[in-house]
């Protein structure tokens, strides 16, 4: 006899709650984490380059790199003086998810640590869907992509809690329009937190390291 | 990409529960897929096809509810549903608005024997 059953389940509950797990592990290692989004080539590596340096002495950091294959990206993190540094190769997953994060956890002494920058898979569609349980989401953004992302991407552009504009430096040669960029991402992420900056000239630095500064003591 | 581990977690909620009502057969699952989830139906099925295979769910018709994305205003209240390109209340022109539907990503129930 055919029957409904009635479920009402969000169908990525068992991640959501994976990323709690990850959360409870890091806050009570007391260690403030980021998640880094963007579309490859838009520098998230390239940020984490450029701001350990500045981060030296003042905060010790772990570096989680996700990628599709290699460890090219951690081996940078590590050239650039992370403290420790764990590649998750995803196997061709688009995206990390609380579980492989879980497996980057196991493999930290997070006492050791008071920041974790977890650098996501570049992709600027999957990564939104995907929990990790980590404090903030920064996303990534480059003026060379165009100002139409916030448009075509709302999914991700509302769900972070922090942006960064790199490669600044460019701006006198290209058409990025960085009030329509804005308006796009005001529109459905009223308040984020913005810092327009370039990993080429450290121009636009200083407000980003103070933000993790100031969010790494608050945990 | 995402939608193999999703359907994966989609076929385990959906057995789970059938398991618990001792079904012997999924006839179909319900599902509600917002627009602004960014799921692709046809790649949900193209994957179900081939996971739920030797499972009491192979052949489970997959039923996909879209809901539309609706916006509100924060600066008047309006309800509206955002237009390509732009979001922008068609009422009093500013920018700005919380999402009240449109992300829902949920198995509402599924269809047993």
């Amino acid at each position: 006899m055919p029957q409904t059953i009635s479920v009402v389940e969000n169908i990525l509950n068992a991640n959501d709650r994976l990323a709690e797990e990850n959360r409870a592990r890091l806050d009570a290692a007391g260690v403030f984490s980021i998640n880094l989004i963007a579309s490859p080539g838009a520098g998230k590596t390239s940020l984490i380059e450029q701001t350990l340096p500045r981060l030296k002495g003042r905060l010790r950091v772990a570096a989680v790199d996700g990628d599709i294959a290699t460890s090219l990206d951690s081996d940078r993190a590590a050239a650039a003086g992370a403290d420790a540094s764990v590649q998750i190769n995803t196997g061709g997953e688009c995206h990390l998810d609380a579980v492989m994060l879980r497996g980057a956890l196991d493999r930290l002494d997070l006492t050791q640590f008071d920041l974790l920058i977890v650098e996501n898979v570049g992709n600027l569609i999957c990564p939104a869907n995907f929990k990790l349980g980590t404090h903030k989401t920064v996303l990534v953004a480059s003026v060379p992509e165009g100002d139409d992302k916030p448009y075509k991407y709302p999914a991700t552009y509302r769900g972070v809690d922090t942006l960064v504009i790199n490669k600044i430096d460019l701006l006198p040669y290209v058409p990025f329009r960085m009030d329509y960029f804005q308006r796009g991402v005001q529109a459905l992420n009223p308040g984020v937190v913005t810092f327009p900056l370039s990993c080429i000239t450290g121009e636009g630095f200083d407000g980003w390291i103070q933000w993790l500064i100031e969010n790494t003591r608050k945990e | 990409m995402h939608e193999l581990p999703v359907t994966q977690s989609l076929l385990k909620i959906a057995l789970d529960h059938a398991e618990r009502a001792n079904a012997k057969k999924v006839l179909g699952l319900n599902i509600v897929m917002g627009e602004l989830s960014s799921m692709v139906d046809d790649s949900v099925q193209f994957y179900w096809d081939i996971i739920a295979k030797d499972t009491i769910a192979e052949n489970a018709v997959l039923r996909f509810r879209r809901v539309p994305a609706e916006l509100q205003c924060l600066s008047c209240a309006e309800k509206y549903h955002p237009t390509d390109g732009e979001f922008i209340c068609p009422k009093c022109g500013n920018i700005g608005a919380k999402i009240i539907a449109g992300e829902e990503f949920l198995l509402e129930s599924i269809d047993v024997e």
